[in-house]
């Protein structure tokens, strides 16, 4: 990085370890929290969305579309996270090179499955084996943020179902009384009101969140598990900074910045419910009258 | 909905570049990156090492586009089943078990002894808690071992540091591997016999690439007649190494 650190053999104490941080392999490091970062970042709102869709879905009138999304939070909320993970990814990029496949390659006539092998024609992989490293990194990052947001949606549409329902069911008459349509019951009355109730779930989905994302890791991502267990780890003389096993130091310095994340969560949080919960009285109706 | 998104965006992202390169074909080479003097990480943040180098010379001679990609050691078979990329080069011996599952290219390395480290040299080895990395031929060595328990990690790494903190009495890995860090550690001594085990170190491939696999023993036996594959072996794994008979 340095001029100085071109002989790290030279160098000892401060200037060794000012060096030592500031390697290519630290800024891999460094970089990796952004990933985390961005992770949580993208599948919050995604995780919301799935959910969201998964609990209109599980209360629709419509039977098949009820099935469904009934069958979503009760296959993905039964199964094992590591499992999901670790089963899932895989056969949703198959399934992606599969359809691109049959798309693309109409004369292919050889067998997809052989043996153990899964073989799609050169122009369906997902991304090309010539593309560049990045896009490589992108697509399983993509695949790791569609994974999460399925997994913790399901979680998220349970929260959300609870707190539709929670809503008291005088209200919801009220309005239809009023002539509004379902729909419109939904989006001026139901939605509104049930934020209050899903907020203290879903806060606490996005705690379990920041804690999941070590997983990322059994995603091939490399992610700060990955980079402070390869950089803790003990070096020979064959690298340029040789030193013993100093991974407690690194995962030291992980436990800071997720208790910090934990932290900074739980103060927002706590804002967030309050600002929510303006105008309602213990039992979560309104009750702006009583206040004047 | 989303997925339609992501796979809307990903076919359409490809299909641009498919048609921009259609016409070159790289060669991606998976590794673990966590086995020197084999394969690891530099402190640039690269894969280096003598596979690095080996990988390079052979990319060279078969005049192939390569690209490095580093994977855990654990999934490393199933990513490459799957097409994550299409060799492997990982210091991964050829045994039968896995030549059930994949291909190998004649061997690149020689047989290597395995050796256990320990903290005493009066230790039991038959009676001993050792450690081994999953999935290899080290660990399935030391479950056949009348009397031993086998502990395992996932990275060679975290056998060692187990022998360190107490955890396991010994660790068994590759000779090369070991020999480094007993030299480096006062405290670690290599003990008891060589283990032999496995049949060479050959490139790990698909079993229906059998275009790749003749160009990469043609490769590796161009490297073997001109000496440089020897010569690679001497520079990363000392003057006294195995090497091929000229």
């Amino acid at each position: 990085m340095f001029a100085a650190c071109t002989d790290p053999d030279a160098l000892d104490g401060l200037a060794w370890l000012g060096c030592y941080l500031t390697t290519g392999k630290h800024m891999a490091f460094y970089a990796s929290f952004g990933t985390v970062l961005l992770l949580l970042a993208v599948t919050a709102p995604a995780a919301l969305l799935f959910g969201y869709g998964g609990a209109l879905a599980a209360r629709s009138p419509v039977a098949p579309l009820r099935w469904l999304g009934k069958t979503y939070t009760a296959v993905v909320r039964g199964v094992p996270d590591i499992i999901f993970f670790l089963f899932f990814v895989i056969a949703l990029d198959q399934a992606f090179e599969w359809l691109r496949h049959k798309a693309l390659c109409p004369g292919w006539d050889q067998p997809i499955r052989q043996g153990n092998d899964f073989l799609v024609c050169p122009e369906a992989k997902l991304p090309l084996s010539s593309a560049p490293q990045w896009v490589h990194e992108s697509y399983g990052f993509a695949l790791a943020v569609l994974t999460f947001a399925i997994v913790f949606g399901a979680f998220a549409a349970n929260v959300i179902e609870g707190a539709m329902r929670a809503v008291p069911r005088a209200q919801l008459e009220t309005a239809e009384a009023y002539g509004m349509t379902r729909a419109q019951v939904t989006r001026r009355v139901l939605v509104p009101q049930m934020w209050t109730y899903a907020l203290p779930g879903l806060g606490n989905l996005w705690m379990i969140l920041i804690k999941a994302t070590p997983l990322l890791f059994l995603l091939g991502v490399e992610d700060i598990v990955y980079w402070a267990r390869e950089l803790g780890g003990s070096k020979t003389d064959i690298y340029a900074y040789p030193h013993p096993d100093w991974r407690l130091w690194y995962f030291l310095g992980l436990l800071v910045f997720y208790l910090a994340l934990t932290r900074l969560s739980e103060i927002f949080l706590a804002r967030l419910s309050i600002r929510v919960g303006r105008g309602l009285d213990g039992q979560g109706t309104r009750d702006l009258e009583v206040q004047g | 909905m989303k997925i339609y998104a992501i796979a809307a965006a990903a076919i359409g992202l490809s299909a641009g570049m498919a048609l921009a390169e259609a016409h070159t074909q790289t060669l991606r080479l998976g590794t673990e990156g966590a086995y020197p003097p084999y394969n690891f990480i530099n402190d640039a943040g690269e894969v280096d090492g003598f596979e690095r180098e080996l990988g390079d010379a052979l990319c060279a001679q078969a005049e192939l586009t390569c690209e490095w990609v580093t994977n855990e050691w654990d999934s490393i078979i199933p990513n490459l089943v799957s097409g994550n990329y299409d060799t492997i080069l990982a210091g991964m011996s050829i045994t039968d078990e896995r030549d059930e599952v994949i291909d190998f290219t004649q061997p690149y390395f020689p047989p290597d002894p395995s050796v256990f480290v320990a903290m005493s040299d009066d230790l039991d080895l038959s009676s001993a808690v050792i450690a081994a990395q999953t999935g290899t031929i080290q660990a399935s060595h030391v479950a056949e071992m009348e009397g031993a328990t086998l502990v395992e990690f996932a990275t060679p790494d975290e056998t060692v540091a187990a022998v360190r903190n107490g955890e396991a009495d010994a660790a068994l890995a590759d000779k090369a591997f070991l020999a480094p860090i007993a030299e480096q550690d006062a405290t670690l001594m290599m003990i008891g016999e060589d283990v032999m085990l496995g049949d060479g170190i050959g490139v790990g491939l698909r079993e229906s690439d059998t275009e790749l696999k003749d160009k990469l023993d043609a490769a590796i036996d161009a490297l073997k007649a001109d000496g440089s594959l020897n010569e690679m072996i001497k520079k990363w794994f000392g003057e006294d190494a195995a090497t091929f008979e000229m």
